[in-house]
């Protein structure tokens, strides 16, 4: 029974989970130089925030929270397409990804 | 019954034409202007006619008039101001005086407006004139139905205003600019003497009404110099400001660079009358401060003769009359020194018709000789201006004081008074009666110049005024004919609820008379030897001139007066002010402010630019801090921290 395993499991396991998923995510962020671990870290901070809204929602009994993670996942989805072509193009363009080098904007 | 009786319209009718002016004037075409301008005066006037009516009418039309009851308050019905124990309302009062302050400024106010119509009607500023016109008009009526001090400063800074506005009236012009400048400066000093008199009648007396200050000095007979003294003077020096007194009479004669009328309506016949108005207003403090009435009679004296001698030897018709108003108001400050303060009235009354006349008929002849204003080059003015001499002539004989003119009554019951109030009184009196005589010498002076002997610019083709012109100099002429004929008694026993009643102890119908034959004695004096300096021989004034050029540079230079405020005022206060400006102001103030800013915003730039490195790693992990310190702030429970940090600090110091 579904049940049973969430008596087991306490919302605290679930919260931190998802605070060490998203700090993954940050520190993933902050610390690597390649574009695309750079994208895959924006991802996961996504998907550990997620895992509390999915959390709360059980918690409260309400869909809310589910309704958000949709939106989220929706939003994530286009944004991979959109990111993962403008990370070729830039690629194309500067046959380069990391994330120093790509310094245009900068004055 | 109670009667009704708008007084609220009296000084609201002059400032609905000040608006309606003041604001679509230039667009308007010119007879709405002239209509608004003179309707909103006259309907002033009528409203001061039906009280008039009503206090003097009751027993000539029995019952078809209700009678009104002097005096008679109007209160505004909002609280004006109530801070804790300081409680001042708008209130208008109307009693003998301020009713004979009004029959003279709304009556003698509207046919300066009329003839106004007449001298002003190729001035480009048209409509803006008789906007300023109108609100001095407002302001003068809130300054003389004032039931407390605060709303009579009111009226007393708004006519400076207007006086400001209309003596400046040609702008262009950099000496009527200045001029303008001057008066409203000059203004301030006295006005600063009335400020510190409010103050002290708050501080001591709790208020500032008229009637409530007379009751409470009433009351305690220990009010009797002391404070009393201190604002009675600071009032007197509030008055000498506004009526051009010593030391502050130096605005007056600058002030005829504004328009003619104006000069008649606000720098003879009103504006300038209000620090007498102001000084008989509050004649019980005076009364109960013998020094500040001293104070103010021997000002009135000395301002007199002193102005009268430099009027001596003016050559521009405007600066005679300038001059000569001076002195007359100096003769009403005699009067309210020595406590007549009813001839005082009277004498502003009879004033008022007969200065405002002498203006006008200047005006007249300034007109007529297209902007001449030199004595020196008028004469034989009387072929050409028959009318002009003839109301001129009434003028010069009023304020001469022969009989049966009205300068004659007025002059006369002042000099009475000052002559029953002992030995110095006496010496009042002589200063007077000297003063009567350089009165009438000038006059004549003027009179000979003008309009007799010879023409000496025959080039000039002086015409005739238009009939709004000569329509009030004609009733201004009849009124300085019959004016006085009301006689001091009469007059005197009509203010006497307001202002008391005259004291004429030692005083006899003989004395009166003889008093009066002096009088009118040396205004013949004077008559004679203009006549024999400026008819018989005309080279004959140049010679005296010659024969004494000391004292006549000092009269020409009007005793330098002008110059040696500038020395001693005007020109250390420029430095210092100029002093303040370049160093304090501009270098310590302003530079060092600009220097600290500009010193904060570098310092803050150096530190802050690190910051902004264009890494947006450094960026996004300053954003992480960001979020990890709100959450640091929002999740650990300081205060449970701080309490057990203390315990432990505690701990430690009970080991």
């Amino acid at each position: 029974m579904s049940s049973l395993l969430w008596e087991e499991v306490p919302l605290s396991w679930f919260l931190l989970l998802s605070a060490v998923l998203f700090s993954l995510g940050v520190v993933g962020f902050l610390i690597k130089r390649n574009l695309i671990t750079v994208f895959m870290s924006i991802e996961l901070m996504l998907n550990g925030v997620n895992l509390s809204f999915v959390t709360f929602a059980h918690q409260w009994h309400t869909v809310k929270g589910q309704i958000f993670v949709f939106f989220v996942m929706v939003v994530a989805a286009a944004e991979a397409a959109v990111g993962l072509a403008i990370i070729i193009s830039v690629f194309r363009a500067r046959a380069t990804l990391a994330v120093d080098r790509i310094d245009l904007m900068k004055l | 019954m109670s009667p009704h009786l708008p007084l609220w319209l009296i000084p609201l009718l002059p400032f609905a034409g000040f608006l309606i002016n003041g604001i679509l004037g230039r667009r308007l075409p010119k007879w709405i202007v002239t209509t608004v301008a003179l309707a909103t005066p006259l309907a002033a006037f009528g409203v001061v006619l039906e009280a008039a009516a009503g206090v003097f009418g009751a027993g000539a039309f029995q019952g078809s008039l209700p009678r009104i009851s002097l005096p008679w308050v109007e209160t505004c019905p909002f609280a004006w101001i109530s801070a804790g124990s300081l409680h001042v309302d708008f209130s208008f009062v109307l009693d003998q005086l301020s009713l004979v302050m009004l029959l003279v400024v709304t009556g003698v106010g509207f046919l300066i407006h009329v003839y106004s119509v007449g001298y002003m009607s190729d001035d480009e500023g048209y409509a803006r004139y008789f906007s300023y016109l109108n609100l001095f008009l407002f302001f003068m009526s809130v300054l003389v139905l004032a039931a407390n001090a605060l709303v009579m400063f009111i009226g007393w800074e708004g006519v400076g205003l207007a006086s400001y506005l209309l003596i400046g009236f040609y702008f262009e012009k950099k000496s009527a600019a200045d001029a303008g400048k001057k008066a409203f400066i000059v203004n301030r000093i006295g006005d600063f003497g009335f400020l510190i008199a409010m103050f002290l009648l708050l501080a001591n007396f709790g208020t500032l009404t008229f009637t409530e200050i007379a009751t409470k000095l009433g009351q305690d007979p220990g009010w009797q110099g002391g404070v009393v003294t201190v604002i009675a003077l600071c009032l007197m020096l509030g008055a000498a400001g506004k009526s051009a007194q010593l030391p502050l009479y130096i605005w007056l004669p600058d002030a005829m660079e504004g328009p003619t009328p104006v000069s008649a309506l606000i720098h003879a016949a009103t504006m300038v009358t209000a620090g007498v108005y102001m000084v008989a207003r509050n004649h019980v403090l005076f009364n109960h401060a013998p020094f500040a009435l001293g104070v103010v009679a021997v000002v009135g004296a000395l301002t007199a003769i002193f102005a009268a001698t430099i009027a001596l030897v003016q050559n521009d018709i405007k600066r005679v009359l300038a001059y000569s108003t001076i002195s007359q108001l100096g003769y009403m400050f005699l009067g309210c020194g020595v406590a007549a303060y009813s001839a005082a009235i009277f004498h502003l009354v009879t004033h008022a018709f007969f200065k405002a006349l002498l203006f006008l008929a200047a005006g007249a002849v300034i007109h007529g000789l297209g902007g001449e204003q030199d004595l020196r080059k008028m004469g034989g003015l009387w072929k050409k201006l028959p009318f002009t001499f003839a109301v001129t002539t009434v003028g010069v004989l009023a304020i001469a004081g022969f009989f049966p003119f009205a300068g004659f009554f007025s002059k006369d019951a002042i000099l009475y008074a000052a002559f029953l109030q002992g030995p110095n009184g006496r010496v009042l009196w002589f200063v007077g009666v000297v003063t009567a005589l350089l009165t009438s010498f000038y006059m004549f002076r003027l009179w000979y110049l003008a309009f007799l002997g010879k023409p000496r610019s025959p080039e000039a083709h002086p015409h005739e005024s238009p009939w709004s012109m000569r329509g009030p100099l004609l009733i201004l002429a009849l009124l300085s004919v019959g004016g006085g004929w009301i006689g001091i008694e009469c007059f005197g026993g009509f203010l006497a609820p307001v202002v008391g009643a005259r004291g004429a102890e030692g005083g006899s119908a003989q004395l009166e008379l003889i008093l009066s034959q002096v009088a009118v004695g040396v205004a013949l004096a004077g008559w004679l030897v203009a006549h024999l300096l400026y008819r018989e021989k005309s080279t004959l004034a140049a010679n005296v001139a010659a024969a004494l050029p000391g004292s006549y540079k000092l009269l020409v230079g009007k005793y330098f007066v002008d110059e040696f405020y500038g020395a001693t005022v005007v020109k250390p206060l420029l430095g210092l002010s100029k002093f303040f400006l370049e160093w304090v102001v501009e270098i310590a103030i302003l530079g060092g402010a600009a220097w600290l800013l500009g010193g904060v915003a570098k310092l803050a730039g150096a530190a802050l630019q690190r910051w902004q490195s264009g890494n947006l790693r450094s960026y996004a992990a300053w954003v992480a801090a960001g979020a990890a310190a709100v959450l640091l702030f929002l999740l650990v429970p300081w205060a449970t921290v701080l309490a057990s940090l203390t315990a432990i600090h505690l701990g430690v110091a009970g080991h």
